[in-house]
């Protein structure tokens, strides 16, 4: 395996920000999951004589409009940001990969069906229909994922089936049918792990996407409830506040760097996975 | 195939498209679990029994779904949208009145993003891997990365409170008088009316709200552009241009930009549907009476006629924009005009 090791560290040397984006998430991650050991106060805990201070040495961040301390409910918004956006991808590629993979290797009239079916979802503005359907199911974490992950899967059937499409005019899916392989078989054993590769950097680059457009959900108020330690939320408490910066401007260095990570790792699985730019880039 | 089949056709797919918005929206405003007569009805008045019954007679919602589907389309194809819950104003007339403004910011913001996107990825292509590469590829990082929200925020702060170098939020300062109405954009109005005191005005209040609506465009576009410029630079024909003696400038827009800019316009049509996106977002923060803010309230309010209305209204206006950008691309490459 040394071979390999090499070649990645290579290959980490040429592409810096990938291997920044690499760390800058790990960090995230690691303050997600030990947020109660690393933030110096209880993210939820008011109290009103302190309420909209500035960054001091007590409070580095400053303190909210409940006197609550930004730097602590900066560090816990990542457990309910960064899962959110996992989820919403993941369960969008999911579900998409099931229906794209099915229908393209079928084709004809389901193939048909589903594109037809996924260009009404793709009419609606992401956010527009995300905020309609997560309104009326009521403001919650889940009802906005949920909401998500229904505007978001069309994206991944289409990519899927087109990817499937390419991959089954190949010979060795030809060579697969005439040693008799059964079809559920040759779809999932012979086609689609040819696929995940370009589904997988697409979904890198769409989890930073995800991020966003939860953090907009919540910043609109159909998200989180209004005293959860949420980035978009957090950001949304400047509002009536403009002249205390800190409440809106951490929260959003937080929502921007774990997006800015997610989107240097992506950039660069993109590259690696593209020989063309591989060679332009080194 | 001619470029009158080709609308035709495309126009003919519309239908089913159309149909299929309307059922979408129509189904998200009315078969979803919350409960508009809670949300509209004071506190008091839905729990009275007899007041929650007359609401729902008024708006039909103990009809079967598709009774109540049926009887919109009908309406909808007579031009009535209904009526919003919470204002009592017929939805059509809320709609017509807010939707320029959205196209005045969005036209704005696109117009932005393809300039500033198409110049940045031209400069980072030609000059790859110098300092300016380095630079302009940051600052579209910065664009695909940072939240909309938060830049208008950030943006209103510095900009406006700190350094007062931009108006506040709204169309036009609370002094100045809107134009008079044809086009309901503040900018092509106040000129129409030859008033060029509120045109500066309006243009003044469009400048932030656009720029920061248009920053993930810019970054997308760029990064487009930069991609697609490097493998056309890479191209035989442009050592042939450089060959025939032809000025690097004139080599590198007319052979080189040309040709990269096909990915490019593909994209123009998915910015749009961002920027109507962004919309929500930028417009709730910068008071800005469009259909966005509009789509917003609507969905707090669970005021559902309007939420049908708003959404089928930005899903077809986005179709729509992406079927004049294929048009374009039409024109853009003549091989699409001879293919079947």
């Amino acid at each position: 395996m040394t071979p390999r090791l090499n070649i990645i560290r290579r290959r980490a040397r040429q592409n810096p920000l990938m291997v920044a984006g690499i760390l800058i998430c790990i960090a995230w991650i690691f303050v997600s999951i030990f947020a109660k050991y690393v933030a110096p106060y209880d993210p939820l805990e008011q109290s009103i004589m302190e309420r909209l201070m500035g960054p001091s040495s007590a409070h580095l961040f400053g303190t909210d409009q409940l006197g609550r301390d930004v730097l602590s409910r900066v560090l816990y918004g990542g457990r309910i940001s960064l899962p959110a956006g996992l989820l919403v991808v993941t369960s969008a590629m999911i579900i998409g990969t099931i229906f794209g993979a099915i229908t393209g290797y079928v084709g004809g009239m389901a193939d048909e069906l589903l594109m037809r079916f996924t260009e009404i979802f793709m009419a609606f503005p992401i956010i527009i229909l995300a905020m309609a359907i997560a309104a009326a199911l009521g403001p919650s974490v889940r009802n906005a994922v949920i909401a998500m992950i229904v505007v978001w899967w069309p994206n991944y059937a289409r990519i899927v089936r087109s990817l499937v499409i390419q991959v089954k005019s190949n010979q060795y899916v030809e060579s697969a049918q005439a040693i008799g392989a059964s079809p559920l078989r040759i779809l999932f054993i012979t086609i689609l792990p040819n696929c995940v590769a370009p589904a997988l950097v697409m979904a890198t680059l769409d989890i930073g996407n995800a991020i966003l457009i939860f953090a907009g959900l919540s910043f609109l108020g159909v998200g989180p409830e209004p005293s959860a330690a949420e980035w978009g939320r957090m950001v949304s408490d400047g509002i009536d506040h403009y002249d205390q910066w800190w409440l809106s401007a951490f929260p959003g260095i937080a929502i921007f760097t774990a997006v800015m990570a997610l989107n240097f790792i992506g950039d660069g699985l993109r590259d690696l996975a593209d020989p063309r730019t591989r060679k332009a880039v080194g | 195939m001619s470029l009158y089949r080709y609308l035709a056709r495309r126009l003919l797919l519309l239908i089913p498209l159309l149909i299929g918005i309307s059922l979408v929206s129509f189904l998200i405003s009315n078969a979803l679990p919350a409960d508009p007569t809670a949300a509209n009805l004071g506190e008091r008045a839905a729990a009275d029994p007899e007041i929650v019954q007359a609401f729902r007679d008024k708006w039909g919602l103990d009809d079967p779904l598709y009774v109540q589907y049926l009887s919109y389309m009908r309406n909808l194809l007579k031009g009535d949208m209904g009526t919003s819950i919470r204002s009592h104003r017929p939805i059509v007339d809320e709609l017509s009145k807010y939707l320029p403004a959205t196209i005045e910011l969005a036209t704005f913001g696109i117009v932005i993003s393809i300039l500033a996107g198409i110049v940045f990825g031209v400069i980072s292509a030609v000059w790859r891997n110098r300092p300016i590469d380095f630079i302009v590829r940051i600052i579209s990082l910065i664009g695909v990365s940072a939240p909309v929200f938060w830049l208008a925020l950030l943006g209103l702060i510095v900009l406006y409170l700190r350094w007062g170098i931009v108006p506040g939020p709204g169309r036009l300062d609370a002094r100045v008088i809107p134009p008079p109405n044809v086009t309901g954009m503040y900018t092509i109005d106040s000129l129409l009316a030859g008033q060029w005191d509120v045109f500066r005005n309006a243009l003044s209040h469009l400048m932030l709200p656009s720029v920061v609506l248009a920053a993930y465009s810019v970054g997308l576009i760029t990064r487009i552009t930069r991609s697609s410029m490097l493998e056309v630079l890479s191209q035989e024909y442009m050592n042939t241009a450089r060959s025939k003696g032809l000025r690097e400038r004139h080599v590198i827009l007319r052979h080189g930009l040309r040709n990269a800019l096909m990915p490019v316009v593909t994209i123009i049509g998915l910015s749009y549907g961002n920027l109507l996106s962004g919309a929500v977002l930028t417009e709730t923060i910068f008071a800005w009476e469009g259909i966005g803010r509009y789509a917003y309230n609507a969905a707090r309010t669970l005021d559902f006629p309007a939420i049908m209305g708003v959404t089928m209204l930005i899903a077809i206006v986005f179709v729509v924009t992406n079927l004049v950008v294929d048009m374009l691309y039409y024109f853009l490459d003549p091989r699409l005009r001879y293919q079947g």
